[in-house]
């Protein structure tokens, strides 16, 4: 389980004025390099920003993990959410690069996006940074496991060992 | 009964607390209503036809005394005196005014109770057994796992924007009493060869328009890696059915379309890879549910006689309980399906009534059943005259469980902004017909489901005889349907020809009886006789 819990989130520092709403969890610099489809990701052997659409199949760019440094999963709707399996799929499969939820994303829905491995948000409309900070501070505990290093409320009623595997 | 803990406590409070923000900007006019929309989803409130509608929760519909209690309190405090049990064990409110519903979620997590999930693509309440934890013949009580999946699915990263609703049931009997196969996962706990207690695990069934019996996807899951497989069975789904079409969303026709032996091998792929993500809860938590569910401190009581000298008594003691695995002791059912009636419908003073019946009979204990009616699960055998007296007296002691008047009719046009014709007032015909002419008491067995539309809430794909209200050229008509069975002989009903005015499908299921009543073979209920003799004869009779 990677740990993407960073720190605060941070602003797009260094975009220009005219760069669209965007929030950060992670301390390194954003890749500047833009996103291509899967298809042409695949075809091409040196693109290293990829954007997956709710029809793509994920798991086609797992031989090719170790050179992508930002997947961007994209939502065309609120209630599309397949994006959330995308996402919790590259984070069981190692991938520690940079994870951008772009399109529909609401602050409802960054603390389910946060938990599948999510640590950038591109919205189409921009975020209130205290709504921000209300949602994803909303909830005390999680009721499971995720791509996020929660410790599962069933794992804190026994001790976090014995969440191990079956006793 | 299964008690919250502190971390369960702060979840729902947390909730509330959200809910409650999310109302205010709505009323504030920071939220459209488009906005608002999917939030209030998320807690069980719909915009109906005259007012909002509000679903509570009832995890696998087992209450104790106190919740039963505040559903009485809030039926009379923010709703006309009354509550409605639905078809999935939750109970709704249908004239809830927008102001109140943080008020309301506060009532209801003083007393461990929610909404969450209880509308919205998401995972809906986990539905169980009515007779859970005191059915002879279960292999074990299915409600541990039942919360094990209620807690696991609540707040899902994942799966909160599934493509459509989903329905998950939980037995452990080969008696299906949850129509478990008629969901979009169906689970049976099971014993294998070696006597190790697992899961086999349904997956696709369903209801609505397009009505499908699920496929066995797996024969026997270990229980050390039953939430595991379940996430497996999610992935799958989420990731690849179908959101171009609302209509063709639900997993039943993504299992339909693949194929259940390659949904299967999709999901048996998935599961192997979820494995190695050692997602799967501490055996020691569903060791810490179970000890949740244990026997509530039986007597050792010998089996009883019980006097049947008042034949009322003995009437509703032969239709309305069920027998226990204790001596001495039996499950009573509490109808909620008086003659004339709205089928699971119950007043305030019938809540705390039945609340405080389930405090001195039943170890502080009751179940909605999916039927829409209530039950007292583990009452003395020598207390059962006390308790009908008291039913009888508040008019809760019809003796109809299974009867033909032990109707399942969804709210219909009456409430509902996606029906196409009233349910209610076609199953108050009914009942009321079959009273008067007393055949009511000579069918035996025949359960009977009303839906107001196609989504088909009211069960009717699954009702020996369903009736399914449509809108024909802007006035309501009735299709009727044969054949139907939720139980484990899982069957579903066949449209019998054109439809019927409101008065003319009373009519139409009394010819149907009637056509039973006169092909009946030595103890055959409506359902073998139909199966026996076939369409053909009641056809006949309904349209020759």
């Amino acid at each position: 389980m990677v740990d993407h819990t960073s720190t605060t989130p941070s602003g797009a520092e260094g975009r220009g004025p005219e760069a669209r709403p965007f929030l950060r969890f992670r301390d390194d610099d954003p890749v500047g390099d833009p996103a291509v489809t899967v298809n042409a990701f695949l075809g091409q052997g040196n693109a290293t920003a990829v954007r997956i659409e709710p029809g793509d199949d994920t798991r086609e760019l797992l031989p090719h993990l170790d050179r992508v440094a930002l997947v961007e999963v994209n939502f065309p709707t609120l209630g599309d959410g397949r994006g959330y399996s995308a996402a919790r799929i590259l984070r069981e499969e190692g991938y520690t690069g940079e994870l951008r939820a772009v399109g529909n994303v609401l602050v409802d829905q960054l603390a389910f996006m946060r938990r599948c491995g999510f640590d950038a948000f591109e919205p189409g409309e921009p975020l209130d940074a205290a709504d921000v900070e209300a949602a994803l501070g909303r909830f005390p505990h999680v009721y499971q496991q995720a791509a996020d290093s929660a410790v599962p409320i069933w794992s804190l009623r026994h001790g976090k060992e014995a969440g191990a595997r079956n006793g | 009964m299964y008690r919250y803990d502190q971390y369960d406590q702060a979840m729902v409070d947390a909730r509330v607390e959200e809910f409650r923000d999310q109302c205010q900007r709505r009323l504030d006019g920071q939220l459209s209503e488009d906005q608002f929309k999917p939030l209030r989803l998320m807690n069980g409130l719909y915009l109906q036809l005259h007012a909002y509608m509000l679903r509570v929760a009832i995890p696998y519909g087992t209450l104790s005394g106190a919740q039963m209690h505040i559903l009485a309190d809030i039926a009379d405090k923010y709703d006309r005196g009354y509550a409605h049990f639905t078809t999935r064990q939750n109970v709704q409110y249908n004239w809830i005014k927008l102001e109140d519903a943080g008020d309301i979620l506060a009532d209801l997590a003083s007393r461990e109770m929610h909404a969450i999930q209880t509308s919205g693509n998401c995972i809906r309440n986990i539905s169980s057994d009515h007779f859970a934890g005191a059915a002879a013949d279960e292999v074990c009580d299915p409600r541990p796992y039942a919360e094990l999946l209620r807690q696991w699915s609540s707040f899902h990263p994942e799966f909160s924007y599934l493509p459509r609703k989903f329905k998950i049931a939980v037995i452990a009997s080969p008696t299906d009493r949850a129509a478990m196969k008629l969901h979009d996962i169906g689970i049976n706990l099971v014993r294998n060869n070696e006597g190790e207690l697992g899961a086999a695990f349904y997956v696709g069934g369903g209801m609505g328009r397009t009505p499908m019996i699920a496929p066995q996807i797996r024969e026997f899951v270990p229980l050390d890696q039953l939430i595991t497989y379940a996430e497996a069975c999610l992935r799958v789904y989420n990731r690849h059915g179908r959101r171009d079409n609302k209509y063709k969303a639900r997993i039943k026709i993504l299992v339909h379309e693949l194929g259940a032996d390659e949904y299967r091998r999709q999901v048996e792929a998935e599961f192997e890879h979820l494995l190695a993500q050692k997602i799967e809860p501490p055996f020691a938590e569903l060791e810490r549910l179970c000890e949740f569910f244990g026997d509530p401190g039986f007597e050792n009581l010998a089996e009883a006689e019980i006097d049947r000298s008042d034949p009322e008594f003995a009437l509703w003691v032969d239709r309305n309980t069920h027998p226990h695995k204790r001596p001495g002791y039996t499950s009573a059912v509490i109808s909620l399906k008086p003659v004339g009636g709205i089928p699971g419908d119950a007043t305030a003073a019938q809540m705390r009534l039945m609340a405080d019946l389930a405090t001195q009979y039943s170890f502080d204990e009751c179940r909605v059943m999916h039927t829409q009616n209530i039950v007292l699960p583990h009452v003395r055998k020598a207390d059962l005259h006390a308790l009908w007296t008291k039913l009888d007296e508040a008019g809760l002691a019809t003796p109809n469980l299974d009867q033909i008047d032990d109707i399942i009719a969804c709210p219909g046009l009456d409430y509902c902004s996606l029906a196409n014709a009233r349910s209610i007032p076609v199953a108050q015909k009914i009942s009321q017909r079959f009273a008067a002419n007393g055949k009511g008491d000579t069918l035996g067995e025949l359960k009977l489901k009303i839906s107001g539309c196609i989504n088909a809430c009211g069960h009717h794909h699954a009702g020996h005889i369903g009736i399914l209200g449509v809108d024909r050229k802007g006035v309501e008509n009735y299709q009727l349907l044969l054949g139907g069975s939720e139980a484990d002989d899982t069957s579903l009903a066949k449209i019998t020809g054109p439809g019927f005015d409101e008065d003319g499908i009373v009519n139409a299921v009394e010819t149907a009886t009637d056509v039973y009543l006169a092909n009946r073979a030595d103890g055959e209920r409506f359902l073998d006789t139909y199966r026996r003799i076939g369409m053909a004869p009641f056809k006949e009779a309904l349209y020759g």
